[in-house]
């Protein structure tokens, strides 16, 4: 188990410095740069802050300028939002997208698991294709149709919710339900098919003939092999989830780490991109150690190595 | 002879030698053709209502898409004077005059946009485009993924880990930055592409459309080469994989011929179910604003523009917003349904 870790942790490293690399020779390589949309500063003040941030020594210089600065965990100062620094902007945007992220992970997962699990037990008959239909739509439809509809009805038409902002709990319904929509149609149908196919393993007609009732072998046998799908999947999502979706924030109008991201990446503010890349990839390595380890923990048979 | 009575020789007699009658030889005519893989498949698909009914959704759409706009009376670009913000079925005042003088006015079916376009056509020339990009997408990725995880675990060891942790890291970069990027890094080069002879095309297509495509070709292979390299592993113990070694076909000509061709039913399979996520992806691009260049619309970009005007036009927004789950639901229900024609072991 710790050989596993170490090999795992060692493997994360080599893995978030070469996403590091990748990103930092790509965004330097596309045209344009952070000041130059700025029409208001003549070229001396361009030139002038180019040098304050160093964007004016060769490119493999500034690429080992801020490896070794990164490494000591410093990310630099974002070049847009003068005066903050790149670890302030992800501690201040980080817990509003993973808050409204978390929510919606765990919406999914208590309304996915369940609804797969009866849509399994209840095959054939009405409530299992009525759960069938609603996971099959579930998946279709993208999620900015999900935020503009709810946002017209609810919102708009009906007056029932605020559209804009994070200032009370009614706030967080709209983004939540947009967020978990998808996942928890997805997770329906992954823990559907997988309940099946545990349903009809000898170990459970082993448990039924040795006479354990059905709650009993259905929640200490089935679906305890079954929600190992669900796992895999929950992992990667979570990581995607908590660092916030740009199309829910553009909507909704919440100060998120997504819409952060991606206004960086037009705004050609290096720091900040490279340093909500490397946060990412963190986030998504560190899901996907934790999935491999609660693996282990569910089904003792498989082995880590 | 003696006969040995442990013996377990046949006693054969000449009458076993005569020559068959008429009777027994009717009795080995074989009564019915051999189903091949792929009439076996298609008599399943065939039997499926749902398969079959978003078949049929699928070919309207695609009718409606490539075939009607050539001869509708409008085009997606014609932005028609006094016809701004239609609703549906209204005629401009200007057309309302052409038609009390007698004249024939085809109605907006759909209204017109703020610019004076009808929104139809624009409806049906954007779902041309999600359609396209969705085809042109999934085949690009077929091809990337399906090589890519094949020789990955054909040639197993060393090559196969080095190939899987680029895919690895491939799948760690946020996708979202390497598309904002690449479409930004790209435009450059394809704007001056099109002032080269030949290549004229690419303005018509669009600079950023092409570089969604590169972006796909680049990125979304990696959950193909997954897939293929899961099945192909399996297959390659497989005898047949063994004796085509031992009678020393090349490396190339196995995977293409005998293991390639035993994943078929995946790949079909993963492929349709590749294209609604392809549109999926088109359509968030056009979302962000950058998806395909104006005035050509997609689905994804109609739907974009019209969240400003929601509160007084909401159909711009609905028409778009519903057509494109439409096109997303039929073809995922279509790869449903030919994963349980062609690939019954991966039902449920």
């Amino acid at each position: 188990m710790l050989n596993y870790v170490i090999k795992r942790i060692g493997l994360a490293i080599i893995t978030i410095w070469a996403v590091a690399t990748i990103t930092f020779f790509l965004m330097n390589m596309v045209p344009g740069g952070p000041f130059l949309s700025e029409k208001a500063i003549s070229p001396q003040a361009q030139a002038a802050l180019e040098a304050k941030y160093g964007l004016d020594k060769p490119l493999s210089q500034q690429y080992i300028t801020y490896m070794s600065d990164a490494i000591k965990g410093d990310f630099g100062d974002s070049l847009k939002q003068r005066g903050r620094t790149v670890a302030s902007i992800i501690k201040t945007k980080f817990p509003v997208s993973a808050r409204i992220g978390g929510i919606s992970v765990l919406v999914s997962l208590s309304l996915g698991i369940p609804l797969g699990c009866i849509a399994a037990i209840q095959r054939g008959k009405f409530l299992d294709r009525f759960i069938s239909v609603l996971a099959t739509c579930g998946i279709a439809v993208p999620s900015f149709v999900i935020c503009t509809v709810l946002m017209y009805f609810l919102g708009v038409k009906l007056r029932l919710l605020p559209t804009m902002g994070l200032l009370s709990w009614k706030h967080y319904i709209m983004p939540v339900i947009s967020l978990s929509f998808y996942p928890t149609a997805y997770i329906m149908r992954l823990m559907r098919s997988s309940m099946l196919d545990v349903l009809g393993q000898d170990y459970m007609r082993t448990a039924k003939a040795k006479g354990l009732s059905q709650t009993v072998s259905l929640f200490k046998h089935a679906l305890r092999n079954a929600i190992l799908p669900v796992i895999t999947y929950v992992g990667p999502m979570l990581a995607y989830t908590l660092a916030g979706s740009f199309v829910v924030e553009k909507i909704f109008t919440i100060p998120g780490l997504g819409g952060e991201f991606i206004g960086s990446i037009t705004g050609r503010d290096y720091t900040v991109i490279m340093g909500t890349t490397i946060f990412l990839a963190t986030l998504l390595i560190i899901m996907n150690v934790n999935v491999d380890i609660i693996y282990k923990l569910v089904d003792h048979r498989i082995k880590l190595k | 002879m003696k006969e040995n009575p442990v013996s377990f020789q046949l006693k054969l007699t000449p009458d076993d030698f005569l020559k068959a009658t008429e009777e027994e030889k009717q009795s080995l005519v074989v009564m019915r053709e051999s189903v091949s893989f792929w009439k076996d498949g298609a008599r399943r698909l065939m039997k499926n209502k749902v398969a079959m009914a978003s078949i049929l959704v699928i070919l309207i759409i695609m009718i409606f898409s490539f075939i009607v706009p050539s001869f509708y009376p409008y085009s997606y670009k014609e932005q028609m004077k006094g016809a701004n913000n239609l609703k549906p079925m209204e005629y401009s005042a200007k057309e309302q005059e052409a038609i009390e003088a007698g004249e024939k006015v085809f109605p907006h079916i759909f209204g017109t946009d703020k610019l004076g376009r009808d929104y139809a056509i624009r409806v049906m020339m954007g779902s041309r485009i999600s359609l396209l990009v969705g085809l042109i997408a999934t085949v690009i990725i077929l091809i990337i993924g399906s090589a890519y995880g094949s020789i990955a675990a054909y040639f197993g060891g060393w090559v196969d880990i080095i190939m899987m942790r680029i895919v690895d890291i491939i799948y760690t970069v946020p996708d979202i930055l390497l598309i904002v990027l690449l479409s930004f890094a790209l435009k450059a080069p394809l704007q001056s592409l099109t002032n080269i002879a030949g290549f004229g095309w690419v303005r018509t297509v669009g600079e950023n459309l092409i570089s969604i495509f590169i972006v796909f070709a680049l990125l979304y292979w990696v959950g193909m080469a997954r897939m293929v390299r899961s099945q192909v592993l399996m297959l390659k113990e497989s005898e047949y994989v063994t004796a085509a070694r031992a009678l020393g076909v090349s490396n190339g000509k196995i995977i293409r011929k005998h293991l390639l061709t035993n994943c078929i039913g995946t790949l079909i399979v993963t492929s349709t179910l590749q294209i609604p996520s392809s549109i999926f992806t088109e359509s968030f691009l056009s979302f962000l604003g950058l998806g395909v260049a104006k005035p050509l619309p997609s689905l994804g970009s109609l739907a974009s523009e019209a969240i400003n005007g929601l509160n007084t036009y909401p159909h711009l927004l609905f028409i778009p917003a519903v057509l494109i789950s439409l096109i997303i639901l039929s073809f995922n229900l279509l790869g449903d349904g030919l994963r349980d024609a062609f690939d019954p072991k991966l039902k449920n």
